[in-house]
């Protein structure tokens, strides 16, 4: 029986906690459903080929590139993108270390770099140098060489983190 | 030849008092970025705008013989196009800083009558939706009739060429002789003379993360644009803009807040941005387009590409270099945007670090069927400071000179600065000697023989390289009158104003269009000091508005200039500014005279008597709410200063090519050490160390992450990165997978060091900085050349070495000595 090809669907997903119901193209990506529908803009586009890893999210808990899913694959799955990381105004030590550490300049890449970070220290407490590295290499800065960024990560983890 | 440019008249030691100066003060910048919360130009959204999306050419040279859009325009969701056709007739070509015969290029917003490069815009598209103008630009049909391409540089003013340019015979857009010196004299006078035939700096570009992009909207009523875009250059946008729209500049507002990179890349947007101003007129709604990262690398700006050929180097026995000789071919791709000025800008730092004093370069840039070029940090500076470490090592190696030793015999020292080089321009101040020794520290290089036995142990060949790179700052925009001696450019100027709001505010407004940079931040600890306030009490406004009166001619961000121009503004706004407080508190606080006042933690107060005081609210407040408080004598203060600042440049002279092109002379030396498997030709860069000289550091966090990140991108060109065409002119690294930008794995670890020179020259003693990758690109030739010298010593003459090129040195090493001669007089 053949059945008719849908050009849209009904998503429904959580993000940072708020509930989205949406009707969406079929082919329409992740990424832009979160930044042009659900206007979160902090997530960002840099490749069109999945290198660049500006566009990271957490989907269910795992780090993935959003450009690399259509928005319909994420029904019913929780989301958090770089607006959802701060609770109660609050920076989190990631957060603080990259400011503190100078690990940012321009800032675009730094959404997508802040999640895999914030993934991989969900996943391993005291990360060496090496395992930082491998984790944020699917994320490309093109302001800092990585040389803040891995230091920030690593003062993160250690604690090590100045506050206001 | 004796005459000597007038060097800049030396600063007064009147610089604020070091309170936040060279301390790393956090970034201003950083709350809202590390939360997703920045505003880059694909964030902005306006009621019902269309997305836009570009038809490009397929053919890297082809006749346009017909362009239907008819099917794109009946696709439902599609609100309209627009064609090469319409932009010829309701707009003027861009102006061309050519003179004859390059000037003849006419350069539209899209391709009229004829593309010339894989990736020309042709139609653009505008829809509902991006996936919709995606849709629609696949139904636009253009039947090309595709003609021969021109891809090598080196052939492109060959008689049997393709021609690009109607009136541009020979592809050549421009073509001057620099003569400085006594070349004939040096070249009689040498013991040995060295010759290489050709060295070739390859195409790449900094490729900033975030793509060109811009919303336009159209005010239908004042027939006036508001463009958000991320051109990091508005000041020449506009002028290149509003005659090509046949309107006034003043109906072109610039509007920019976080910019995602931009490195030179986002100077010459302009084209787009007069399609989407048409494209947004005709369809009365805003207009949104973002490029494809693909686009980018197919269209954006890339770097020049030079081909140094016939080059001739006289040195003395003694192993001092007393100039050199050379041909110089610059492809500048299918368009001159920006250029010719690369033609000349190279001229900044002719002599590179060292100190030769005699100098006969032909120079040409020609044409080509590639993506058109423009500045990209380090512009035509690094692919001539490249040459230079180049000839270095070469010579060296070639005469078995001591690497280290001939260049410290070569480089200008310390004690000659200010030095006036043979064509004009004033270095300054820097210790060249005093960089390399640490760098070397930095990479212990003192064990590097023990290093080389150990590796070779491991089957592998060690090298140690050198490199360096002066990276000038604050041009002199008279430099342009070089290449065309119609222009009416000169010096250069950048602005700030700096206000006492009606609360006591402390709000500041910059020229410039931040990529990254932190202006905010030091832009705050220049006015933190002279106001006797904190960082956190002054309001830098972030981005750029061409509409807040803090815009002038040469407003941007580019050309290592920030720390001199855009503070050198910054400071003088904020001086002003703290003049009439102080007047104004003396008038108010019973006729104090204003040399009695003092400012400080937010009150104007009466020296010695710090009950005596009027707080900064009060200031504001008088002048901006509670205006009977005002003396009528002082109703021209108004706490609200603009100033210009304009570095001491003056025009340089136009028959000999000589004059002062920059202020400042920011130094940086590379010490590298790489590891190559002889099998292979792989090879790892296994110690680095960089060290950076730009001057009084403002703000010492922000400038070592500009030294990390120039590294970086020096890294990727030197070992990756490079815009290959075929030879169709087809190019074959059109997105990150082909074109490999360093990763996290791929660098080494750096270390960094430095010293600080301060300028005579600048009014914070500060130099710009941030273009100083180019040294990496040198230490690693030299190191790689370092390395194969026990397999047949052959020479490294490419910019980009990935592992084939290296294998292939290996391999081969006869065919690449083939190119170096030397000659015993």
């Amino acid at each position: 029986m053949e059945t008719a090809p849908v050009d849209s669907a009904f998503v429904s997903v959580q993000v940072n906690g708020e509930s989205y119901e949406r009707e969406v193209d079929a082919r329409r990506l992740l990424v832009h459903f979160i930044r042009d529908d659900l206007d979160l803009t902090g997530t960002h586009v840099g490749c069109d080929t999945g290198n660049c890893g500006a566009c990271t999210i957490l989907l269910d808990g795992e780090a993935v590139k959003s450009c690399m899913l259509l928005a319909i694959q994420a029904d019913g799955a929780e989301i958090t993108t770089v607006e959802g990381l701060t609770h109660d105004g609050e920076l989190t030590a990631l957060q603080q270390a990259f400011s503190d550490r100078h690990a940012l300049q321009c800032g675009y890449c730094t959404p997508g770099m802040l999640i895999s970070a914030t993934y991989l220290l969900e996943h391993n407490e005291a990360p060496t140098e090496a395992e930082i590295r491998k984790a944020i290499q699917g994320n490309i800065c093109r302001c800092t060489g990585y040389v803040n960024i891995v230091e920030a990560i690593q003062a993160a983890a250690s604690g090590e983190v100045k506050r206001d | 030849m004796t005459e000597t440019t007038v060097a800049p008249e030396r600063t007064e030691t009147e610089a604020p008092q070091r309170g936040y100066i060279g301390v790393n003060v956090p970034r201003k910048e950083d709350k809202r970025l590390v939360q997703g919360e920045g505003l880059f130009v694909d964030d902005v959204k306006r009621h019902g705008m269309a997305y836009v999306h570009f038809v490009r050419s397929p053919y890297a040279h082809a006749r346009i013989a017909s362009v239907d859009v008819s099917k794109a325009e009946a696709l439902d969701g599609v609100y309209g196009t627009l064609t090469g056709d319409e932009v010829a007739e309701l707009t003027d070509p861009f102006f061309q800083i050519a003179p004859p015969p390059g000037g003849h290029v006419k350069d539209y917003a899209l391709a009229v009558g004829r593309v010339r490069h894989v990736g020309e815009p042709v139609v653009a598209v505008a829809a509902r939706t991006r996936e919709l103008a995606r849709d629609a630009a696949d139904l636009v049909e253009v039947e090309y009739e595709p003609l021969d391409p021109i891809v090598d540089p080196e052939r492109a003013a060959d008689p049997d060429a393709p021609q690009l340019h109607d009136d541009v015979p020979s592809n050549t857009i421009w073509n001057g002789h620099f003569d400085y010196g006594d070349y004939d004299g040096a070249l009689a006078a040498a013991d040995k003379v060295i010759r290489i035939k050709r060295l070739h700096f390859d195409r790449f570009s900094s490729t900033p993360l975030e793509t060109s992009g811009a919303v336009v909207e159209y005010n239908r009523g004042t027939g006036q644009w508001t463009l958000h875009c991320n051109n990091q250059f508005p000041g020449f946008a506009i002028i290149m803009m509003a005659p090509a729209l046949r309107t006034g500049m003043d109906k072109l507002r610039f509007v920019s807040q976080d910019v995602g990179g931009g490195f030179g890349n986002k100077i010459c947007t302009h084209p787009q941005l007069v399609a989407l101003c048409l494209l947004s007129r005709k369809l009365k709604r805003a207009c949104q387009w973002t490029e494809w990262r693909t686009e980018q690398h197919m269209a954006n700006s890339h770097g020049n590409e030079r081909v140094f050929l016939d080059v001739e180097v006289p040195v003395t026995d003694d192993g001092l270099m007393l100039g050199f000789k050379a041909r110089m071919i610059d492809d500048c791709g299918a368009y001159t945007r920006y250029e010719p000025l690369g033609c000349i800008i190279w001229a900044q730092v002719t002599p590179g670090a060292y100190r030769w004093r005699n100098v006969r370069v032909e120079f040409t840039q020609v044409c080509t069927n590639k993506s058109p070029c423009g500045p990209n940090r380090g512009y035509s500076r690094m692919q001539h400071l490249w040459f230079t470490e180049r000839v270095m090592d070469v010579v060296a190696d070639e005469l078995k000179l001591d690497r280290v030793a001939v260049r410290k015999k070569n480089y200008i020292r310390a004690d000659e600065m200010p030095y006036e080089t043979p064509n004009g321009c004033i270095y300054d101040s820097g210790d060249y000697a005093l960089c390399l020794d640490k760098a070397l520290e930095l990479v212990d290089y003192e064990s590097i023989e023990e290093r080389r036995r150990e590796a070779e142990s491991r089957g592998k060949l060690l090298g140690v390289g050198i490199g360096s790179t002066l990276d000038s700052g604050t041009n002199n925009f008279g430099q342009a009158t070089l290449v065309n001696p119609e222009l009416q450019y000169s010096v250069n100027n950048e602005v700030a104003s700096v206000k006492l709001d009606i609360f006591g505010e402390i709000v500041v407004t910059l020229g410039t269009t931040p990529q990254g940079q932190g202006h905010e931040t030091t832009a705050a600890q220049i006015v933190a000091d002279i106001l006797g306030v904190t960082p956190d009490d002054v309001n830098v406004r972030p981005g750029h508005d061409s509409y807040w009166n803090s815009h002038a001619g040469f407003s941007g961000t580019y050309a290592s200039q920030f720390a001199v121009t855009g503070l050198g503004a910054v400071k003088g706004a904020t001086e002003m500014l703290a003049d009439q407080i102080r007047t104004l508190a003396g008038a108010v606080l019973g006729g104090v005279p204003p040399e009695q006042i003092e400012l400080a933690e937010g009150f104007a107060r009466i020296k010695g008597n710090p009950e005596a005081a009027l707080p900064f609210m009060a200031c504001g407040a008088i002048v901006n709410a509670n205006n009977a408080v005002l003396p009528l004598e002082l109703r021209d203060i108004t706490l609200n200063c603009r100033y210009v600042y304009v570095p001491p440049h003056q025009l340089p002279d136009k028959e000999r090519k000589y004059g002062n092109l920059t202020l400042t002379y920011a130094t940086q030396i590379h010490a590298c050490v790489v590891e190559v498997d002889e099998e292979t030709g792989s090879y790892e860069i296994v110690d680095y160390g960089a060290v950076d000289d730009c001057g009084v550091r403002i703000n010492p966090q922000i400038v070592e992450g500009q030294v990390h990140g120039a590294t970086a991108q020096a890294l990727g060109a030197a070992t990756h990165e490079t815009f290959a065409y075929d030879e169709q002119g087809n190019l074959l690294t059109p997105n990150f997978y082909d074109y490999h930008v360093p990763h996290a794995l791929d660098m080494p670890p750096l270390k960094t060091g430095y010293i600080e020179s301060p300028s005579p020259f600048t009014p914070l003693g500060a130099k710009g900085m941030g273009e100083g990758g180019g040294a990496g690109l040198s230490a690693v030739c030299s190191a790689l050349q370092d390395a194969l010298r026990p397999v047949g010593r052959p020479i490294v003459y490419d910019s980009c070495n990935p592992y084939w090129r290296v294998w292939e040195m290996l391999r081969d090493p006869a065919k690449t000595r083939e190119n170096v001669e030397v000659e015993t007089r």
